[in-house]
């Protein structure tokens, strides 16, 4: 991870601990104002992507409800798997409220892997919004596992899982079944979930998950039809970082819950706590949007307040399915601790994920 | 499901709807003029409109535009020689020569009636195969895309012109370079010397605009005259549509080629029209005039493109599966409208795809005929002095070419791909064999693993990958039989070679041995990889080495009369620049430079009035209008587009305004 002198860290922390901290953003955001001016959110990726969507829906909201009424346009600097957008925003983003970042998973994953590229510091940049996301791991019916308990039977058979890479979003789910003590083989070079699916659809990969659009949209006819049982959900993730069912899911056990169906105790060690971290950056806090470090707490608090405003506008929430699914948007004071799970791992955690992927994915560091 | 249809059409046919249908049309025209632009951008422009409308109104207006982009990116292929986008590559071969011929109105006419047909019949395709499509594209497995790949890898033989071992020479090129980045199989980065630029690998548009649009430029720059050695252009518009029509069989055996290559979700839109291009040259009787301005080497790529969206949008409607950068954008616009694309979209939600093959008909017909009128307005261009035109161009390619990462680097790397493309050209080293080789590097070394992976060696076996096998060695057969009379059984994609024999041959040489070192190069760095992410770049490096051996064989011997004697600086010239194609590639270079400095934009406009008072010799007066409407031109789509232009040392010193920063 990027070094951070202690001067730098104590300024950073002092900052967004005062922003926490001071009650009645709402009091602390009057004297800023917008009218007339651009917002600029970036967005490290390209148009069309996940992310891209994401900033796109929330944008009108937002532009309604920050003070003045600014236009909220959409940038998109795309190109190093999101490392180069963000780097640059790292170095040149002016702390004056005009510019934030919206980042995803595969930006804090390279982070969290202590990859040399990376010249971004979550921990210095302010937090004003965190959206979760979630999904579904599902098996061919033919395997005649009804739930998550019986899953021990498939010990000492092969599954196989169709990946996007070892240090994509797929980190996840690869943990997830080292956790379990599934025996997967990955096989890798897919361009998206939807690659996966249709491999799984043929027959070629027997474990898959989708995000929970996708699922619902193209998964679920699969499991009314008989030919696809869904196993465990991600979950989410508590304002004290407890792993809770999903939302869209309620009926379906999230993975720790599935864990103890399976082993009879829950899940603990090193590889479950390298598990976690990645599962809240990767899903439970996957999209974070972020001042640019040293923003005015005046400013942060403006922010906050009019992510937590646009995300309760009734329009969003009559239209937030396609986009953001049924999950609740972490605004206000629920941010920091969030953005904290999804952003730190221990480096205990992640000396053993270096060595995992090393050892047996031949990725080097 | 026909209630269904034709309730859709109800829904449709409002003044609004059809009212926003045009207007996606009409934008997906100008952006499909533009070189380089394509249905990202155009895309990437509607996104922000999206918010707020109604669906039906939406999807007319995102569906008119991916509709037309493929009908009118001709304009620049066919006048210009440069592919308008992606989808075009192939009919630069023969419509570019037919407009240098003065036959620009007949090769456009040909191209918008091909292209309108063609974008019916792919509306109409997705009509009845969206209903039982699924059980189809299933059994397109990576095997079977594998086996695709190596279908598109033979068009090889069909470009390689006079000399076979160039076209794998250049093939072998093009794999190397699509395997920069990371390795599909292990993530591993190769080739990428450590920087984050090339961690992606080279983008596309600035492969496909390097190795087409600069060499163009700069040979037309030095003959220094227009593109058309004749003025007239009124003439030819129904000779044009009779082509189309004496060759209707070809045309639909192209648009259903393209269909049904669009909808295998995995392969992409990119070589469609190379494959259609080299169909047509498999089974025509007479090929003695493709590569130099056969009309029918038009008609079927242009078929091929249009019909491609709508078996393209097979797979992003059933299965939420993107082909191309533009789907993918496209798919973003339908999540933004509340969408979800899945099985529901040939079932409950049938109305949406039907709504969208409407639009997808009624515009490619409205594109046509806007794109007829606007015609004889744009053909014009080519009469006019080149000098004046190439700012322009220069300007469009280079804001396409930074579309890819929005920085300097895509500059540089159209810069360097464009001397490689200079080179490939000059010594007669087919550009389309490199290009299919770079675009299918990554298929095929994605597929190829996988297939292994999921079914073992055994999956040479299946049913589907014989089938495409046997077509595959058919094609190869039927384009490499010589037919009585025949030089030779493939198109000289790189120009007639007989004018081209050199008696030095050094230069020749000296460019075989860089192409040789560069094989050598990949194969020193796939030896530092794990074996899966080593093994493609070292078998294309081999295989590409050998070739070249092949080349420098004869050369060496210093064999004039071999088919691999080939440089175009040996053919008589009426006219040329002091400096030859040198000088053009300094003020190319000159103007990435001055980007580094001052970014962007004010390269930009002091690269206009340079060239434009010293190479055009224009007057003052024309050099200041030219220039400003330029600067208002760029400006303007930069802004609609939320761009912050690509920076230098200026910006990276100093916190300017926009559009200086």
């Amino acid at each position: 991870m990027t070094k951070l002198g202690r001067r730098g860290f104590l300024a950073a922390a002092g900052g967004t601990l005062a922003a926490a901290a001071l009650p009645g953003s709402r009091a602390l955001a009057q004297g800023v104002n917008f009218a007339g001016r651009n917002i600029e959110w970036v967005i490290p990726f390209s148009e069309g992507g996940g992310s891209d969507a994401w900033a796109r829906f929330l944008a009108p909201y937002l532009s309604r409800h920050l003070p003045g009424q600014p236009n909220v346009i959409i940038r998109n600097v795309p190109g190093g798997g999101s490392i180069t957008g963000t780097n640059e925003f790292m170095a040149r983003a002016r702390p004056d409220g005009l510019t934030f970042i919206g980042t995803s998973g595969s930006t804090q994953f390279p982070y969290l892997l202590g990859d040399p590229r990376v010249r971004y510091d979550y921990e210095v940049m302010p937090p004003v919004l965190v959206s979760p996301t979630g999904g579904v791991v599902y098996l061919p019916a033919r395997f005649g596992i009804q739930d998550a308990s019986q899953l021990g039977q498939l010990a000492d058979q092969e599954l196989v899982y169709a990946s996007q890479g070892a240090t994509s979003l797929d980190l996840v789910p690869m943990l997830a079944f080292l956790v379990m003590g599934l025996n997967v083989r990955h096989v890798f070079g897919m361009t998206g979930r939807g690659d996966g699916r249709l491999a799984f659809e043929r027959g070629e990969a027997t474990i898959d998950y989708q995000t929970s659009a996708a699922y619902l949209s193209n998964v679920q006819p699969l499991v009314d039809a008989g030919t696809a049982i869904p196993m465990f959900s991600w979950g989410v993730m508590d304002a004290q970082g407890n792993v809770q069912r999903d939302p869209t899911f309620p009926d379906l056990p999230h993975f720790v819950e599935a864990y103890e169906m399976m082993h009879g105790q829950p899940p603990s060690g090193v590889e479950f706590d390298a598990y976690m971290a990645f599962f809240a950056s990767g899903f439970a806090a996957q999209k974070p949007a972020m001042l640019p470090k040293g923003t005015p707490p005046e400013i942060v608090a403006t922010y906050r307040q009019a992510f937590a405003d646009a995300i309760n506008d009734p329009e969003l929430q009559a239209n937030k399915e396609a986009a953001l699914g049924a999950y609740e948007q972490a605004v206000g004071d629920d941010v920091e601790p969030l953005y904290r799970v999804a952003t730190t791992i221990s480096e205990d955690a992640r000396s053993w994920v270096r060595e995992y992927l090393t050892q047996n994915h031949g990725v080097t560091f | 499901m026909f209630e269904t249809l034709f309730a859709a059409l109800a829904e449709l046919m409002t003044l609004q709807h059809l009212g926003f249908m045009t207007l996606g049309v009409v934008l997906g025209l100008m952006v499909g003029v533009l070189p380089g632009l394509g249905g990202i951008v155009g895309l990437s422009l509607l996104l922000p409109f999206l918010y707020g409308m109604d669906q039906t109104s939406a999807l007319a207006m995102l569906i008119g535009l991916v509709a037309v982009i493929p009908t009118s990116d001709t304009f620049a292929s066919v006048l210009m020689g440069i592919p308008g986008s992606t989808a075009s590559q192939a009919t630069v071969l023969d419509g570019f020569p037919m407009s240098k011929r003065g036959e620009a109105a007949r090769a456009l006419s040909a191209a918008f009636s091909a292209s309108m047909i063609g974008g019916v019949f792919g509306a109409l395709v997705l009509t009845g195969f969206v209903v039982i499509a699924r059980p189809l594209i299933l059994s397109f497995s990576s095997a079977e895309l594998f086996a695709l790949a190596i279908f598109g890898l033979s068009m090889v033989g069909v470009l390689s012109g006079s000399n076979l071992a160039k076209g794998v020479g250049a093939a072998g090129l093009g794999l190397v370079f699509g395997s920069i980045g990371s390795a599909p199989a292990t993530g591993e980065y190769r080739m990428e010397f450590g920087t984050l630029y090339l961690m992606d690998g080279v983008p596309l548009v600035i492969v496909a605009l390097g190795l087409f649009a600069v060499p163009e430029i700069v040979d037309l720059l030095r003959s220094g005259s227009s593109i058309s050695s004749s003025s007239r252009l009124g003439r030819g518009w129904m000779d044009g549509i009779r082509d189309t029509w004496i060759h209707k069989w070809l045309m639909l055996r192209c648009a259903g080629l393209g269909a049904i290559i669009g909808a295998i979700p995995g392969l992409g839109g990119s070589v469609v029209d190379w494959i259609a291009y080299g169909h047509v040259v498999q089974t025509s009787k007479d090929r003695s005039n493709f590569g130099k301005g056969d009309v029918r080497g038009v008609i079927a790529p242009e078929s091929a493109n249009n019909a491609k969206e709508g078996g393209g949008l097979i797979p992003t409607l059933l299965f939420g599966i993107p082909g191309s950068g533009s789907m993918a954008v496209f798919l973003a616009g339908l999540i933004l409208l509340g969408v979800q694309p899945g099985p529901a979209m040939a079932d409950r939600n049938l109305d949406i795809t039907y709504t969208i093959v409407w639009t997808l008909a009624i515009a490619n017909v409205v594109g046509t005929l806007l794109c007829i009128i606007a015609a004889p307005g744009i053909a014009r261009l080519t009469t006019i002095r080149y000098t004046l035109i190439a700012p322009f161009m220069i300007m469009v390619i280079s804001f396409a070419a930074f579309q890819a990462t929005r920085s300097i680097y895509d500059l540089v790397a159209l810069l360097a791909v464009g001397i490689v493309g200079i080179f490939l050209k000059r010594f007669g080293w087919p550009r389309p064999a490199f290009l299919i080789g770079f675009v299918l590097a990554e298929q095929s070394e994605r597929y190829l693993y996988q297939a292994v992976q999921f079914y073992g060696w055994g999956f040479l076996g299946r049913p589907l990958v014989l089938a495409i096998i046997a077509i595959t060695l058919i094609s190869i057969w039927l384009g490499a039989r010589r037919r009585p009379g025949e030089q030779s059984a493939s198109v000289a994609t790189e120009g007639a070679a007989d004018l081209a024999k050199a008696s030095a041959l050094w230069p020749q040489i000296l460019f075989a041995v860089v192409v040789l070192g560069t094989f050598a190069f990949a194969l020193y760095e796939s030896m530092m990889l794990s074996q899966l992410g080593g093994i493609f770049p070292t078998w294309a490096a081999v295989a590409g080495a050998l070739a070249t051996i092949i080349v420098l064989v004869p050369l060496l011997r210093g064999r004039v009369q071999s088919s691999a004697n080939f440089d175009m600086e040996a053919a008589p010239r009426e006219n040329d620049d002091p400096f030859g194609a040198w000088g053009m590639v300094a003020w190319l270079a000159a103007f990435v430079g001055v980007v580094a400095l001052f970014g962007f934009f004010i390269a930009l406009v002091l690269f206009f009035l340079a060239f434009l008072r010293v190479m055009a010799k224009a007057s003052w007066p024309m050099t200041l209008i030219l220039t400003v409407a330029a600067a208002a031109f760029i400006l303007t789509l930069a802004n609609s587009l939320n761009l912050v232009f690509p920076g230098g040392w200026l910006q990276e010193a100093y916190d300017l305004p926009w559009p200086l920063r």
